[in-house]
């Protein structure tokens, strides 16, 4: 069992307060929902969690298992069992996913010789072509190919809490479906999800336990998948 | 100027009259020129004020004999297969071997003749270290014939000893419709303070495809000035690659003329200093005839104190309209102190072109390794994934064939020092 407990977080960006006192937790196995209007600080959540050079936390705390996240550079809060799909993940030229996740798994300890074999049945798992694995780092690849790509590495890596900024957006509905059917496995498997999104078509195979509403830097209203029905209905405005 | 560099002592070198005659001339230009100054934009942030020539003697014969030109495994690897490998100590011609069946013609020496193609590229130099080039140099001639396939000819150029000055001077000639490949290698020991100013005249004939590629693996105490010129014409291409590491300072000028209608040159660089290198380059891109097109790509890392230059010209004659030509550098610096200036360049007399250039010096990108930390691979390990990755697109443009084993392994070695 594994928490992310993040408690009162406030964090800057360029000198402008983003976050203003973040309270959530996370336990294996959850899916917990951050929805919110544009400029609500969700990616800043969650570029702060992940150790994003561009944020500086300025109070509050962040653990994994009770160890200090906010402490660390950003690969070990990877090797800690934290994981961050990114909404625009990033083209490393010249960088093979193969590669990468070989030096991952000698960093964490894992079986360097298992990476290669886990990486194609993964990517058979969710329809990632198995063309695309020897390009450079998203290279070359469409948005849902990009999304995939993310899924396959976090398949991959088996983190203890994964972050998903937006991984729904760029997806067509059939990478939609694959990704967050797979997350969803990966969840009965122990895993827990703080999944960003503006929209609601993600959690139709990824159900969430918990939705939290973040307006302004803070949890503004928490509850059950009722809300997102209710989000959908009236708007962030509702919430101000 | 110097005495050991004197209009006697170039006459006095082996070999026929017309080039005993050629190489006094020459030093006597020397000795009227003065020595270029970092005042000249050519020469702006070189080491060019620190050359000291009094600390130098030309090479002789001596210094070429019984030498062991080291990196005996590497040197195989790289001459496996060859149609022809010449080889020189110092500048100095100590082995030519022709592959049985090989189409390729190598002059040297007293098989020199006047009419040949030394000169063809670059003709009489009139600047100091040209002219102290042409005085010294024992020029090897590489003639390809016509419509021949000649394979790979590698030349393996063994910097001088201590105090020596040595003047490799190496020119291919390729006829109508004729291939070849031309790998040159230099190389020396550390420790040792030589100069070096080689300087290679490539002709590639109407239809003509070469690929010249330079290893440059000079010691740390060497200095070399020198040179690549170039002329391509109607409808010849030239592949023109040069993978950089070695050297306390090491200069190449390029010089790339596309002369004829439709000629293509592809000219690019991988290069990386460290410690207190200083690795520089001054390109030149001449489009002369209509239909041309050249593309250059040089990229480099600089790690320690290590530095670059690049200075880059792309020049369109009012004659080459329909041209298009790229110029691309960059640069990644991987410590505070590491330096690198890049100044591409664009003068364009004819406006039906088509020409772009693009220059950035920067630490390794902030993004790309946050991207592999986020999936926990620690910054340093990043860094080299990303510096190594930085360079795949240009090895993979030099096409190295043979060398490319031996420039990975030069690139991971310069890897493992500066990012342990």
């Amino acid at each position: 069992m594994s928490t992310l407990e993040i408690k009162g977080l406030t964090a800057d960006v360029a000198g402008k307060q983003i976050l203003n006192g973040v309270d959530l937790t996370v336990s294996s196995g959850e899916v917990h929902a951050v929805m919110g209007p544009n400029g609500a600080g969700k990616s800043t959540l969650s570029g702060v969690l992940a150790g994003h050079p561009s944020f500086t936390v300025t109070g509050g705390t962040a653990t994994l298992d009770g160890v200090d996240l906010l402490a660390m550079p950003a690969w070990e809060r990877a090797k800690a069992g934290l994981f961050l799909a990114m909404q625009y993940p990033v083209e490393v030229p010249g960088v093979r996913l193969e590669e990468m996740l070989v030096e991952s798994a000698v960093a964490a300890g894992r079986d360097p010789a298992a990476v290669a074999g886990t990486i194609a049945a993964e990517a058979a798992n969710i329809g990632f072509e198995a063309r695309f694995l020897d390009r450079p780092l998203n290279v070359d690849l469409s948005g849902g190919e990009k999304k995939r790509n993310e899924t396959v590495q976090l398949a991959t890596v088996r983190p203890r809490i994964a972050i998903l900024d937006e991984i729904d957006s760029g997806l067509d509905i059939d990478a939609l479906r694959d990704v967050s059917r797979r997350i969803e496995q990966l969840t009965e498997e122990g895993l827990g999800v703080l999944a960003i999104t503006h929209y609601r078509r993600l959690f139709s195979e990824l159900v969430p336990d918990v939705v939290h509403v973040l307006v302004a830097g803070r949890i503004e209203r928490s509850g059950g998948p009722e809300i997102v029905e209710e989000l959908e209905a009236s708007g962030y405005g509702a919430e101000g | 100027m110097t005495s050991t560099f004197s209009p006697d002592a170039a006459a006095a070198l082996p070999g026929p009259q017309w080039l005993v005659d050629r190489r006094r001339a020459a030093a006597e230009r020397f000795a009227g020129a003065e020595l270029p100054s970092a005042e000249e934009e050519v020469w702006r942030y070189s080491r060019i004020g620190d050359l000291s020539l009094d600390r130098y003697r030309p090479s002789t014969a001596d210094d070429a004999d019984g030498a062991d030109h080291g990196r005996a495994d590497m040197l195989l690897e790289l001459t496996a297969g060859a149609s022809a490998v010449v080889w020189t100590v110092a500048g100095q011609i100590t082995r030519v071997d022709l592959a049985d069946g090989s189409k390729v013609q190598i002059s040297t020496g007293d098989d020199l003749t006047a009419d040949g193609p030394l000169g063809s590229v670059l003709g009489d130099t009139t600047d100091a270290l040209g002219a102290l080039h042409d005085a010294f140099a024992a020029p090897i001639v590489v003639e390809v014939p016509a419509g021949a396939d000649a394979g790979q000819v590698v030349v393996v150029h063994t910097s001088g000893p201590e105090g020596v000055a040595s003047f490799p001077r190496l020119v291919v000639e390729l006829g109508q419709a004729s291939s070849a490949s031309v790998v040159e290698v230099h190389h020396g020991p550390d420790g040792v303070q030589s100069l070096a100013l080689p300087v290679t005249e490539l002709r590639v004939g109407r239809d003509a495809t070469l690929r010249h590629r330079t290893l440059q693996l000079l010691g740390d105490g060497a200095w070399q000035i020198g040179r690549l010129a170039s002329t391509v014409d109607q409808g010849g291409t030239l592949h023109a690659g040069t993978a950089a590491f070695g050297g306390d300072y090491a200069r190449t000028r390029i010089d790339t003329t596309l002369a004829g209608r439709g000629a293509h040159g592809e000219i690019t660089a991988a290069y990386f200093g460290d410690g207190s290198q200083l690795l520089d380059f001054r390109t030149f891109q001449d489009h002369v005839a209509p239909d041309t097109t050249s593309n250059l790509l040089f990229k480099g890392a600089l790690g320690e104190k290590g530095a670059s230059v690049y200075t880059g010209l792309i020049k369109i004659r009012p004659t080459a309209r329909g041209t298009q030509a790229f110029q691309t550098n960059r640069n990644i610096k991987l410590s505070d102190d590491a330096w690198a200036e890049s100044v591409p360049n664009l003068e364009i007399e004819n406006n039906e072109v088509q020409c772009s250039h693009a220059s950035t010096v920067g630490p390794v990108d902030a993004e790309q390794l946050f991207y592999l930390e986020s999936r926990g691979v620690p910054t340093g390990r990043a860094e080299r994934l990303i510096v190594r990755g930085f360079f795949d697109e240009v090895l993979d443009g030099l096409a190295l064939g043979s060398l490319e084993d031996v420039v990975r392994a030069s690139l991971e070695a310069k890897l493992e020092r500066t990012m342990p």
